[in-house]
């Protein structure tokens, strides 16, 4: 229970980060994105911050373990090594989402609380593609 | 629509970013990958999946304490429904083939210098860049 509670108040304080930081604002990610237009790298120095942030705690304070790379989803790349076809394909696409929308899965489940259609609609597609993908790769 | 570069919430909200990310690694070994996290709630599930609904359980009632604060949500969009559906179902397909997200390889995976994060952050980055380009500047 204690690791629930904890999991809970980590996800909203990720969450107030990303409000706090904007990138909540498909108009600000889209500002930053759009290196033609007026561009805008306040989100570089997100996740600048962020980065800078993690390396420094995560070389103070060691984990005592590498992370569970058993049960883990591949969330982060770290189960498996090298570049393949499924990582360069699959971050394209990530990218050409993003891209068009403005929105990355952090910000679409915090944007629920806005009401905003496109958000639901985003969010909804979301989880469609990843189911589309438990359909296509896995068992 | 936004132009200017705001530094200060930026830097804020980008350290809250990583110190949650921290937080979550060295106490539940886990990797704050946004992507990774919310497409885990689907089956099949493992043994140890509760912590997910959980973290995103906070996640969402981030923006709802926010507004508690008596501070708006700013959520600029002009993008309609359909694109809206069509950038979901490549963030949530593009991100589970790639193995991350934003927050996976763009936070995470970078601070532990993960080549295939730098990598797959690098061409998301590009992916996105280029079709705000043609969207805006193009079509």
């Amino acid at each position: 229970m204690a690791k629930n509670i904890s999991a809970f108040v980590f996800g909203l304080i990720f969450g107030l980060g990303l409000i706090i930081a904007q990138m909540t604002n498909p108009a600000k990610v889209l500002a930053f994105l759009d290196i033609a237009g007026t561009w805008d790298p306040s989100l570089a120095l997100v996740m600048a911050s962020a980065l800078l942030t993690l390396g420094v705690l995560q070389r103070v304070f060691r984990p005592l373990s590498e992370p569970d790379q058993e049960q883990e989803q591949p969330a982060c790349g770290n189960r498996k090594s090298g570049i393949d076809v499924q990582l360069i394909g699959g971050a394209a696409i990530f990218g050409i989402g993003w891209g068009l929308s403005g929105i990355c899965p952090g910000p679409a489940l915090v944007g629920l609380t806005t009401g905003l259609p496109g958000i639901y609609v985003f969010a909804g597609a979301m989880f469609v593609g990843f189911v589309l993908f438990n359909f296509l790769h896995r068992r | 629509m936004t132009e200017e570069i705001t530094v200060l919430s930026a830097l804020a909200g980008g350290a809250i970013i990583g110190l949650a990310s921290a937080l979550l690694l060295f106490t539940h070994n886990r990797v704050a990958g946004i992507s990774g996290i919310a497409a885990g709630i689907l089956p099949p599930w493992g043994a140890d999946s509760g912590w997910r609904l959980w973290f995103l359980a906070g996640l969402i009632m981030s923006g709802l304490l926010y507004r508690l604060t008596g501070n708006a949500i700013p959520v600029q969009t002009d993008t309609p429904l359909i694109l809206m559906a069509v950038a979901g179902l490549l963030v949530g397909y593009g991100s589970r083939l790639g193995g991350g997200c934003t927050s996976g390889h763009g936070v995470c995976g970078i601070a532990k210098l993960s080549v295939r994060s730098i990598v797959a952050t690098l061409i998301f980055m590009t992916t996105a860049g280029l079709s705000v380009y043609l969207v805006r500047h193009v079509f």
